[in-house]
C-alpha cells in the first residue's frame, strides 16, 4: 500500500492445503507468501529470506507454535508474529502475546481482519525499523 | 436372584452364631444334668446304705436283747423250779411287764422235745417238736432264731429257743416274738408313699409284712441274695416300678433285711432340678434364637443397604465418567473440526477470489472445479469427525453385542491421534488381524481404551512412543489389549493403588482419579481383567484382558 516494496508474510502450518490456499489468496492482496510445514523449517526460511510478519499455527507436530515462537523472537526480533490457534480457548493466545506475538487469531478466520492485522503489525515493524535506523545514525 | 444371595448369607449367619452359641449352652446343660443326676444318685444310695446299715442295728439288738433275757431267764431258774405248776406263769408275768412286752408266749421243752411247761394264749402244753427243725438247731448249736412258721397254731410266727444245759440236764427255753410288734418295727422305716422295708430269708420268702406284697411267708419281691458283710445296694423293678433296694444280712437272724424306695419318688427333687436346668437350657436356646436372627437380619439389611448404596455410587461414578468421556471428546471433535472448516473457508474464500467482478484475468473453470473438489473432501474429513462422535454417543448404553476388538481399538485411537502428533508422539499400532469378535458392550470398552490411551498420552508427556497392541492371549481363553508407554513409569508403592477410585498423581483440578478405577470396574464387569506392569525409568503398560467365546 504505502510501499512499493511488498511486505514479506510467512506462513507455518503443517496443513499444506491450508498453506496453499493462505499463499493464493494474500498473494492476491499484494503480499508476496512464504510457506512452511513446520517451526524448523520456518526459522531455516527467516534465515534465507527477508521476512515482515510470521503467521504462525499454534498446534504442530515436532516443534510447536509456542517454542517457533520463542525462538523466532529470539533470532529475529524484529519480526511480527501472530499466532493463529485452532484451540478452543484463548489461554495459549493470551499466553503468546507474553512472549512477544504481536497477536492472535482464532481458526476459521475472517480473511478480512487477519489481512488488517497483517497489515497493522507490518506498520509496527516499519516504525520499528525505522526507529532502529535513527538510532543507528544517531548513534554513530 | 440378590435376595436369594442375602438369604442364603442370612441362613450361613445365622448358622454359624447358632453353633457357636448352642453348642457350648446345650454341653454346659448336659454336662450339668448328668453330673446332677449322678451326684444326685450317689446322694439317694448313701442315704439309703446309712438306712440300711441302722435298722438292720436296731433289728438285730431287738433280737440281741431278746436273746439275752431269755438266756438269762434261763440262767435264773433251775429246770425243777420252772417246771413247777404255776412258776412259768409268774415268770412271764414278770417279763410281759417290762415296757416292751414282746414276747407271746413261752415255754419249757425237755431234752427229747417234749413241752413240760407252757404259758401263752394257745394250748400248747402237750406239743411235742422233737421232730421240729428248729429243735434240732438250738440243741445243736445253743441258740435258735427260727424263719417264720406257721407251725402248729396256723399263724405265722417265729422263735427264739435257747438251750440251758444243768448237769447232765438238758432243757431248752423257747419263747414267740410278738409278730405285730416285729413288724412294726421293721416297717418304721418306710420311705415316703412307695417305699418298703421288710426281712426276707435265705428262700425269698417275707419273714415281715411288706407294703405291697403280702404277708409273712408270701414270697418277697426281690430274688433271694447269697449271704454277703455290710449294705448292698441295687436297682430293682418291682411292679413295673423301678426301685432302688438296700440290702444287708441280719447277724443275729439269717435274714435279709431289705429297704426298697421308689426312685421316681426319691428321684423326685431330682427330676423337678431337671425340668428346671431343661426349661433354662430351652429359654436359653429360644433367646439365643431369637437374638441371633434378629441381629443377623439386622446386619443383613445394613449389608444389603451397603450394597445398593454402593451400586448407586458406582452408577453415579459411571455416569460421571461416561459424562467426562464425552466432554473430553467433544472438546476433541470441536478442536478437531475447526482445521477442516479453516480448510473449507480458506477454500471458499480463494473461490469467491476467483469470482471477483474486479478481476481481470477470466475464470478458470478447472482451476474453481479443482477448489470445489478440495472443498469436498474437507467435509469429508469433518463428516467422518462427527460421524466418531456420534457412534460414541450412540454407544453410551450399556449393551453387549459381538465387537471387532481392532477396529473399536483403532476408532479410539483416531480420536485421540491429532492430540499424540501434536505433541511429538508416535502411535503404533499392532493389531492381531486374526483376533475373533469379544461378546461385550462397546461403547464402555471404548471408554476404558480413551481413557487408557489418553493416561499414556499424559504420561509420555512430549515425544515418545505410544504402542497400541492386540493378540490372543492364555491358551486362547483371552483377547488382550496392550496400551504401552515410554513415559516414567509408575513407582512401586504407587502401582498398588493406581486402581483405587480418587487416587490421582495429577494436579488438584486435573484428574479425578477415577478414570483407571471405573475402567477397572467395566473390565471386571465384562468378565475380564485390568493389568498394569510398571518400571520406573522404563514406561508402563496396561492390559485389558477379555474373555473370548
Amino acid at each position: 500500500m504505502e510501499d512499493d516494496k511488498k511486505m514479506v508474510v510467512l506462513v507455518v502450518d503443517d496443513e499444506d492445503d491450508f498453506r496453499l490456499f493462505f499463499a493464493r489468496r494474500f498473494s492476491r492482496r499484494g503480499m508476496k507468501v512464504l510457506d512452511a510445514s513446520g517451526g524448523v523449517m520456518a526459522l531455516e526460511k527467516l534465515r534465507e529470506n527477508p521476512v515482515d510478519v510470521v503467521l504462525l499455527d499454534l498446534k504442530m507436530p515436532g516443534m510447536d507454535g509456542m517454542e517457533t515462537l520463542i525462538e523466532v523472537k529470539r533470532q529475529f526480533p524484529t519480526v511480527e508474529v501472530i499466532l493463529l490457534t485452532g484451540h478452543g480457548s484463548t489461554d495459549s493466545g493470551v499466553q503468546s502475546l507474553k512472549y512477544g506475538a504481536y497477536d492472535y487469531t482464532m481458526k476459521p478466520y475472517d480473511i478480512d481482519e487477519l489481512e488488517k492485522k497483517i497489515r497493522s503489525a507490518f506498520e509496527r515493524r516499519s516504525l520499528h525499523l525505522e526507529r532502529l535506523r535513527g538510532e543507528a545514525c544517531n548513534g554513530s | 436372584m440378590t435376595d436369594n444371595k442375602y438369604s442364603r448369607l442370612l441362613g450361613r449367619i445365622v448358622f454359624i452364631s447358632l453353633g457357636f452359641s448352642l453348642i457350648p449352652l446345650i454341653t454346659l446343660s448336659a454336662f450339668m444334668y448328668h453330673q446332677f443326676t449322678a451326684t444326685y444318685n450317689a446322694k439317694v444310695a448313701s442315704n439309703l446304705r446309712t438306712m440300711v446299715e441302722n435298722k438292720r442295728m436296731s433289728v438285730d439288738l431287738f433280737l440281741d436283747e431278746k436273746i439275752f433275757s431269755l438266756h438269762a431267764l434261763a440262767r435264773l431258774h433251775e429246770y425243777e423250779a420252772i417246771t413247777s405248776p404255776g412258776y412259768l406263769k409268774r415268770v412271764f408275768r414278770e417279763i410281759s411287764s417290762h415296757r416292751t412286752p414282746s414276747f407271746v408266749d413261752l415255754g419249757v421243752i425237755d431234752g427229747n422235745g417234749k413241752h413240760v411247761a407252757y404259758e401263752g394264749p394257745y394250748r400248747l402244753e402237750e406239743a411235742d417238736y422233737s421232730d421240729a427243725d428248729w429243735f434240732q438247731e438250738v440243741l445243736m448249736r445253743g441258740v435258735h432264731v427260727s424263719d417264720v412258721f406257721m407251725g402248729l397254731r396256723r399263724f405265722p410266727h417265729f422263735v427264739i429257743a435257747i438251750r440251758r444245759d444243768e448237769g447232765e440236764r438238758t432243757w431248752i427255753l423257747r419263747a414267740t416274738v410278738d409278730l405285730n410288734l416285729f413288724n412294726s418295727l421293721v416297717q418304721s422305716v418306710q420311705v415316703g408313699e412307695r417305699g418298703d422295708a421288710f426281712l426276707m430269708n435265705g428262700n425269698g420268702e417275707l419273714q415281715t409284712a411288706s407294703r405291697f406284697n403280702g404277708g409273712p411267708l408270701a414270697r418277697a419281691p426281690i430274688e433271694p441274695v447269697e449271704r454277703f458283710r455290710g449294705v448292698r445296694t441295687r436297682d430293682a423293678a418291682m411292679h413295673g416300678r423301678a426301685y432302688l433296694a438296700g440290702m444287708a444280712w441280719l447277724e443275729k437272724a439269717p435274714w435279709v433285711l431289705v429297704i426298697s424306695e421308689d426312685l421316681a419318688e426319691g428321684m423326685s427333687p431330682l427330676l423337678s432340678t431337671q425340668t428346671d436346668v431343661l426349661l433354662i437350657t430351652g429359654f436359653g436356646v429360644i433367646f439365643i434364637v431369637l437374638g441371633t436372627i434378629l441381629t443377623s437380619r439386622t446386619v443383613v439389611e445394613r449389608i444389603r443397604k451397603a450394597d445398593l448404596d454402593s451400586a448407586r455410587l458406582d452408577a453415579s461414578l459411571l455416569h460421571q465418567s461416561k459424562m467426562a468421556a464425552l466432554g473430553k471428546m467433544a472438546a476433541g471433535v470441536a478442536h478437531e473440526l475447526n482445521n477442516p472448516l479453516t480448510l473449507i473457508r480458506e477454500a471458499a474464500g480463494w473461490l469467491r477470489d476467483l469470482m471477483d467482478p474486479d478481476e481481470k484475468e477470466p475464470l478458470d473453470r478447472k482451476e474453481g472445479c479443482e477448489v470445489l473438489d478440495r472443498i469436498d473432501s474437507y467435509i469429508e474429513r469433518a463428516r467422518g469427525i462427527t460421524h466418531r462422535m456420534l457412534s460414541f454417543g450412540r454407544r453410551m448404553d450399556p449393551v453387549r453385542e459381538h465387537v471387532n476388538l481392532n477396529q473399536l481399538v483403532g476408532e479410539t485411537v483416531a480420536f485421540l491421534e491429532n492430540e499424540a502428533m501434536h505433541r511429538s508422539i508416535t502411535i503404533e499400532k499392532e493389531y492381531d488381524p486374526a483376533l475373533p469378535t469379544v461378546s461385550t458392550d462397546p461403547s464402555q470398552m471404548q471408554q476404558v481404551f480413551l481413557n487408557l490411551i489418553d493416561n499414556a498420552i499424559d504420561a509420555v508427556g512430549e515425544d515418545g512412543v505410544i504402542t497400541v497392541r492386540t493378540s490372543v492371549y492364555g491358551d486362547g481363553k483371552f483377547a488382550r489389549v496392550e496400551v504401552v508407554d515410554t513415559g516414567p513409569g509408575i513407582p512401586q508403592h504407587v502401582l498398588d493403588k493406581v486402581f483405587d477410585p480418587f487416587f490421582t498423581t495429577k494436579s488438584v483440578g486435573e484428574g479425578t482419579g477415577l478414570g483407571l478405577a471405573i475402567s477397572f470396574g467395566i473390565v471386571e464387569n465384562m468378565g475380564g481383567h485390568l493389568l498394569v506392569d510398571s518400571e520406573v525409568g522404563k514406561g508402563t503398560t496396561f492390559s485389558v484382558l477379555l474373555p473370548l467365546g
